[in-house]
């Protein structure tokens, strides 16, 4: 029985120690959240946070986790800015399938997190990871910029009409 | 060669019947000759069918449910049931925008479903029934869903009417709620539900004038965004059903080959491994989790019989294809006049890959038989085929087999098929337990139904300024068509998704010739729609070639391409605005940085893309930035059209630079991202988006930036490098700008790190 802190809440679970975290948040605690790809850390659609660190947790060996903070696209908007990545996501509107996003998210609060105002090298670097079918890439970028400086980076989309409910 | 006006002395020897059909685009061809073929009748209706008491009950009975598409609780909630499947390309927003429009609510005050699988109600006739694809959905459901929204509407209004005793014509709608303003009266949608639940369906309804428009044509986010960025968003592989085991499954890696013997005494030993089970191709490993399942599969010891394609390679199936195209039996598509007998001629051929679709979403069906029913989750592009193919496995009526369709984590027309979830039921009969299989990536990419490889033959006849006088076409490949829906192939057997965009160009040319001959590949190596299907191909041919004859005519592409499009304002206007907004001509590029320009009519669409890059002296291509010009008609979403232009160029982009499925021993030799290589967003460039804005009939949107993506890549590869690729994908060794002097940096440099470089 291994116990693992996932989202601030203990979970003790009955699992190998060589399963993959991805396998036990999904088909175990039941977080389907994180999403499977590639089980070869080629796409990063499974990414999440270690103490605040992005991993792929389709290769992390659900036992050499120990006490670390794990934390998911569940509960990634408690974070300041897990939160300013969601926002600037939905102004912006980054999402197409949507699949891939959890783990884009991930990474992006990542990012912010260590470079709070990141260039647009330092968002290929920290994002190239991740891979989008759907390729929106351009959007991928622009709301990382506009997650960091609060300003609006291209277009932005509206809640609804008429205006009095716009976002 | 839009229309030819002279008339006397040319023929013009084409099925008019085919000619319209292709005019709609894409797959949309599919079904038109069906006649009575066997498919339902597509139904899709603004006012109330028979079918839809029973697709109302199942929604729970809503006290207002005017159509298949609209219901209206006592509460005043409002849901809206989607027509099509939402894979990204944002068609749950436009369909809703659509219907929203009418019914006069706003986007924040609707919520959306699925909706159950129905040729009858939701088969729409661009298609001939319940399929997304072929970049169909908001032409195919333009006109149908803002009338289903007025019908709604106006029996609302009509109810309210009713009660205050006034005429219908002095009450207004808004947000939800009727208003009568000169006496102050208001009921919302939910208390009027009831009493308009009872009246009956209204005859002819008006639609508003464009200009009264509160949502079409504004960029309203996606209904999907807010679940899809929290994670929330339940896709096909996130189902959970009571009692659900978790499967992952092996066929024959060689294609078409057969299961011999399985030995599992390993696997059932994994603790957690609860069944192994066969079919006739595949064996699958049933566990507690994914992660059982997929060590008890490895540790399985499998003898296949690999039958008839043990020895097949790319090579093999690329020569018989090059000899078909040179003596197979040709069809004409069309022929207008005749060849020229002087003039010059330039002549071409080119080859296209096999590609794989490689959705983010691994195929995936969860499964539940009992003796009486069948119940089926799935992410699927076809949800009535799905139930037919279940039906047949599991030998019960249709009426007894339930598919509760999905979110799509990425279709591309993957999802067209039905081969994975025919798999999951033939593997869920033979269990107790519901089940759910889930296709690793290797699984995905090895069993994919590829898009067909195409050896093309392209020629032209050119006057003394180097315009041409005839161009001639020939097409080869394998049919997907042919296979999807052998029923709609031409009399004479012709596919007409095999010349797409090619029997139309829209440039002027006087006399052509194009021509398809069937290539099809052997039994087990299955073709597939791959997003923008037929156009993609031969956009990529005829746009090099056009660029090729501007080159022979030593004129600027721009500039030679203009010259043909005089009589074709729409993409006159598209080409130009592309060119404008990247300063064509303007200041001088560095060296191998060039643009290319490649323009076309996909999908009833009008688009022009200019590309540029940089093909450094190691002969990798950078793409710096792109600009795309468009014409598709009325917009419903300006936000989504700029997201399906910017992903779908991406996409053609990706596999122009990167992508083939090759064969060896009769398997698909790719299996995963690291061998079958996708772009990534530090190789993606800016995307700018611009509209011709207009008012003519919406055209398609999924899969047109796609198809005007590989030619304009590859033009602007020959005028960074003076190389010309015939053949995709780009191949860097022909690129280098100095090769020998390479070699010496790369054996100067070599780190033994075990790659072969040549």
């Amino acid at each position: 029985m291994l116990s693992l802190s996932v989202n601030g809440e203990s979970h003790s679970v009955d699992v190998p120690a060589d399963m993959p975290l991805l396998w036990v948040l999904r088909d175990v605690i039941g977080l389907m959240g994180t999403k499977f790809g590639c089980g070869i850390a080629q796409c990063g659609a499974c990414t999440v946070h270690l103490n605040g660190q992005p991993v792929r947790s389709c290769v992390l060996a659900v036992g050499s986790i120990g006490s670390k903070a794990i934390t998911t696209i569940e509960a990634i908007g408690d974070t300041p800015n897990g939160k300013k990545i969601q926002q600037a996501w939905l102004e912006v509107d980054v999402v197409q399938c949507g699949y891939c996003q959890s783990g884009q998210i991930m990474s992006a609060t990542a990012l912010l997190t260590r470079s709070p105002n990141p260039s647009d090298a330092e968002i290929d670097a920290a994002m190239s990871g991740n891979i989008c079918r759907c390729a929106t890439y351009v959007r991928i970028r622009a709301a990382i910029k506009q997650a960091a400086t609060g300003k609006p980076e291209g277009p932005q989309t509206i809640v609804s009409s008429p205006a009095e409910v716009a976002s | 060669m839009k229309q030819n006006t002279d008339g006397a002395g040319i023929s013009e020897n084409v099925d008019l019947g085919r000619r319209r059909a292709i005019q709609s685009g894409g797959l949309a061809i599919a079904f038109l000759w069906l006649g009575g073929g066997g498919v339902a009748q597509a139904m899709i209706n603004a006012r109330r069918q028979p079918g839809d008491a029973a697709a109302a009950l199942a929604d729970g009975n809503p006290p207002f449910a005017p159509n298949a598409f609209i219901r209206v609780d006592t509460d005043g909630a409002v849901r809206l049931v989607m027509c099509s499947v939402e894979m990204g390309q944002a068609i749950y927003t436009g369909a809703s925008m659509l219907l929203a429009e009418e019914l006069g609510v706003g986007l924040d005050q609707i919520t959306v479903e699925h909706s159950p699988a129905s040729d009858e109600l939701y088969g729409t006739p661009l298609l001939g029934g319940q399929i997304t694809g072929g970049s169909t959905s908001t032409r195919a459901t333009w006109q149908v869903l803002r009338e289903a929204g007025a019908v709604a509407r106006t029996l609302l209004v009509a109810a309210a009417a009713a009660q205050w005793h006034v005429d219908p014509s002095t009450c207004t709608v808004d947000r939800g709620v009727v208003h009568h303003t000169t006496s102050g009266r208001s009921l919302g949608f939910g208390a009027l539900a009831s009493a308009a639940g009872k009246l009956p369906m209204p005859g002819k309804v008006q639609l508003k004038d464009p200009k009264e428009f509160q949502l079409i044509g504004k960029p309203l986010r996606r209904v999907d965004s807010a679940d899809k960025i929290k994670g929330a968003t339940q896709f096909g592989i996130d189902v959970r059903v009571p009692g659900m085991k978790i499967a992952t499954v092996m066929a024959c890696p060689t294609l078409n080959g057969k299961l011999a013997a399985v030995d599992d005494k390993a696997a059932r030993a994994i603790p957690g491994v609860v069944d192994v089970i066969h079919i006739d191709d595949a064996v699958a490993v049933v566990g507690e989790n994914f992660w059982a399942a997929k060590q008890g599969l490895d540790a399985l010891e499998i003898t296949w019989n690999p039958g008839e394609n043990a020895n097949l390679t790319t090579e093999q199936l690329r020569a018989a294809l090059v000899e078909s195209s040179l003596n197979g039996k040709s069809l004409v598509a069309r022929e207008v006049g005749q060849r020229p007998a002087g003039g010059t001629t330039v002549e071409s051929q080119y080859h296209s890959p096999m590609l794989a679709h490689a959705t983010m979403e691994p195929l995936n069906t969860t499964v539940f038989v009992t003796s009486d029913k069948c119940e089926i989750w799935v992410g699927s592009q076809v949800p009535a085929r799905a139930v037919t193919e279940a039906a047949r496995i599991t030998g019960l009526p249709v009426d007894k087999v339930i598919v509760h369709n999905q979110y799509i984590g990425g279709g591309f027309g993957r999802r067209l098929e039905t081969d994975s979830v025919e798999q999951a039921v033939a593997f869920a009969k033979q269990v107790s337990y519901p089940l759910k299989v889930i296709w690793t990536r290797e699984e995905d990419i090895r069993h994919d139904r590829v898009r067909p490889m195409y050896h093309d033959r392209i020629s032209a006849v050119l006057d003394a300024n180097g315009r041409p006088l005839w161009y001639g076409y020939r097409t080869s490949g394998g049919t997907v068509l042919g296979r999807f829906a052998p029923g709609a192939m031409g009399k004479d057997g012709m596919d007409s998704d095999a010349i797409e965009c090619a029997i139309e160009p829209p440039y002027e040319i006087p006399n052509l010739k194009v021509e398809w001959i069937r290539h099809d590949m052997p039994p087990g190596l299955v073709v597939g729609w791959w997003r923008g299907v037929g156009s993609t191909h031969n956009l990529f041919v005829i746009e090099s070639f056009m660029d090729e004859l501007a080159h022979h005519a030593g004129k600027d592409p721009l500039e030679y391409r203009r010259a043909l499009l005089q009589k074709n304002p729409r993409t006159l206007a598209v080409l130009n605005l592309a060119a404008e907004k990247i300063g064509w001509g303007g200041t001088p590029l560095p060296s191998r940085v060039a643009r290319g320009i490649a323009l076309g009519e996909p999908f009833g669409s009008r688009i022009c893309a200019i590309v540029e890059v940089e093909v450094t002296a190691q002969g990798e291509v950078r793409l710096r930035r792109a600009v795309v010009a468009l014409d598709c008609g009325i917009g419903v979403n300006p936000s989504s059209i700029e997201a399906q232009i910017q992903g779908g160029l991406l996409f053609g982009l990706s596999a122009a630079l990167y992508s083939e499925v090759t064969i060896k021993d009769g398997a698909i030799e790719q299996s995963n991202f690291n061998d079958y290589r996708v772009l990534r967003i530090n190789e993606a460039p800016l995307i700018e988006v611009h509209r011709v804005e207009n008012a003519e009939a919406p055209g398609g949107l999924g899969e047109t930036g796609t198809a005007i993506a590989a030619p304009a890549l590859a033009n602007a590869i020959f005028a960074a490098t003076g190389v010309r690729l015939y053949k995709l994908p780009v191949d860097r060794k022909l690129l280098v700008q100095d090769a020998s002097a390479l070699k010496d940096v790369i054996s100067a440099v070599s780190t033994g790190d075990g790659r072969n470089v040549t």
